[in-house]
């Protein structure tokens, strides 16, 4: 089972919340940004489900899951279904930690990503109970049962939980998600310095994990494939915004970005930032993008 | 890649119970808009009726004479289902002028945290809106 399982009286429960905001959340108390307020309110949000859950008590009961189940490959499962599968919960255990012990113990052909176990490498975004979640970031006990998994929305399924994420790939590779300043400061081991204050602009839109949870909840994206997304379109914010890439270059990105099926596609439902598990504030970015490209349209001198 | 299964449209509207705010406002808006360019038709045609009374027609209504434009908005005026049809469209250019503020703010990054709340927000002036104008609205309805 999970490696992540801790006694409870030995550790505390595990947060991965917690985990990643602590060092920022104390330099940025001060300034108390929106974007600082939206998480303030996530984390107070988290304590008090926390709390539920500890009154409710769901230690030594078990977990009702039900998967998705599809392989195109095995005539039994040529016909999509859900499997139902009651998991002994642990306290601390998330979707992912269900569905491994749903496959390690109950049936060893359920399929489904996963790598880190730490909302770091993007691999298990599923529909869990109606919305775009990470497997490993999701506690079981915030959400109501039957605990309802699905691959997720708008990808093809390859099988059980696993989606042909190509595309989506592609989209991420077509902003040109790398650093292309040419003009190197000189020396040979000189480094190419940012202010703070443009890191803290760019922060949070380098966080992502290309987990595609926002693109999956895009219902813009679901009705036009070639619209870049919100991940893609962070990526280029990400590195459009980054000052030390010459004008040239941010020109460059914005071409990209405001074609046809780039920012102007995007019509602010905000579905992107409700789901994305590394709380970037998606619309915000692209929206940012939009005002950028029609000031760098509208210049004249 | 495998065969892969699609599993189509039904993700989309059949899971309208799991919509969040921002999608309802997009909804929304999209409709009230199309249904203000519907009304703009039909207004269009009803206020082309002083064309023809400009030129002389007369209409009877209620066994009065009168000039083809009064008697054209006195016979609608009259109906019912048009007084209701009214306070709908009053519902629909509300909430699509509050929500099309609310919009003009997100586009210029202004309250992005708050999206879902400015939504309720229009949505419950909406329907205060629209519950206050019931009495003017139906006045001497049925005459
Ligand atoms: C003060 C009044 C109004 C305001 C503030 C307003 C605001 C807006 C805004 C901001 C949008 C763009 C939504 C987006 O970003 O996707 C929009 C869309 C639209 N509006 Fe209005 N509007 C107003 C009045 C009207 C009227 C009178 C009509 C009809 C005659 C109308 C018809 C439409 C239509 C058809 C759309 C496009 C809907 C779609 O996306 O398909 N609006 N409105
Ligand atoms: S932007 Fe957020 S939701 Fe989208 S791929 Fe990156 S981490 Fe996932
Ligand atoms: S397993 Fe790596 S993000 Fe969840």
């Amino acid at each position: 089972m999970s490696t992540q399982q801790q006694e409870p009286e030995e550790a505390p429960e595990t947060d991965p919340e917690a985990a990643e905001v602590p060092p920022e959340s104390h330099e940025m108390k001060a300034q108390s940004s929106p974007q600082q307020a939206r998480l303030q309110r996530k984390q107070d949000g988290l304590a008090a489900r926390e709390r539920a859950a500890d009154e409710t008590e769901l230690e030594g009961d078990t977990v009702h899951i039900k998967v998705f189940r599809y392989d195109p490959e095995v005539e039994a499962k040529q016909e999509p279904r859900f499997d139902d599968f009651y998991v002994p919960y642990t306290r601390g255990m998330t979707v992912l930690d269900a569905l491994i012990y749903a496959r390690d113990e109950f049936d060893p052909s359920l399929t489904f990503r996963h790598s880190c176990r730490q909302a770091i490498c993007g691999s298990d975004a599923f529909f869990v109970n109606g919305s775009q979640r990470l497997g490993c970031k999701t506690q079981l006990s915030e959400l109501s049962q039957p605990v309802r998994i699905e691959p997720l929305p708008h990808q093809e399924v390859v099988k059980d939980l696993v989606v042909d994420m190509e595309h989506f790939y592609d989209q991420m590779h077509s902003v040109e998600p790398y650093f292309q300043q040419e003009d190197l400061p000189a020396g040979e081991l000189a480094e190419q310095r940012q202010t703070r204050e443009n890191r803290e602009k760019v922060k949070m839109s380098t966080r992502c994990i290309w987990c595609a949870a926002c693109m999956s909840s895009c219902n813009i994206a679901a009705g036009d494939n070639q619209y870049l997304g919100p991940a893609a379109i962070n990526k280029a914010y990400r590195f459009a915004m980054d000052e030390r890439e010459d004008e040239e270059i941010k020109e460059h990105r914005l071409r990209i970005i405001e074609q046809e099926h780039g920012v102007w596609r995007c019509q602010t439902q905000f579905s992107c930032t409700e789901v994305c598990p590394k709380d970037i504030p998606l619309t915000e970015h692209i929206q940012e993008l939009k005002r950028e490209a029609v000031k760098k349209n509208l210049k004249f001198w | 890649m495998s065969q892969s299964y699609n599993r189509g449209l039904i993700e989309d509207f059949g899971r309208w119970k799991e919509f969040s705010a921002g999608m309802w406002a997009w909804i929304f808006h999209k409709f009230t808009g199309w249904i203000l360019i519907g009304y703009l038709f039909t207004h269009i045609a009803v206020l082309s009726s002083a064309i023809a009374a400009a030129d002389g027609q007369t209409i009877v209504v209620g066994g009065e004479t009168v000039n083809a434009y009064t008697g054209t908005l006195q016979g609608l005026e009259s109906l019912f289902i048009v007084r209701v049809m009214e306070v709908g469209l009053l519902a629909v250019a509300v909430f699509h002028i509050l929500n099309g503020c609310r919009l003009l703010m997100v586009d210029l990054g202004i309250g992005l945290e708050a999206q879902d709340k400015s939504f309720y927000a229009s949505l419950v002036l909406t329907g205060i809106i629209v519950v206050a104008s019931v009495p003017t609205f139906m006045q001497g309805v049925g005459l």
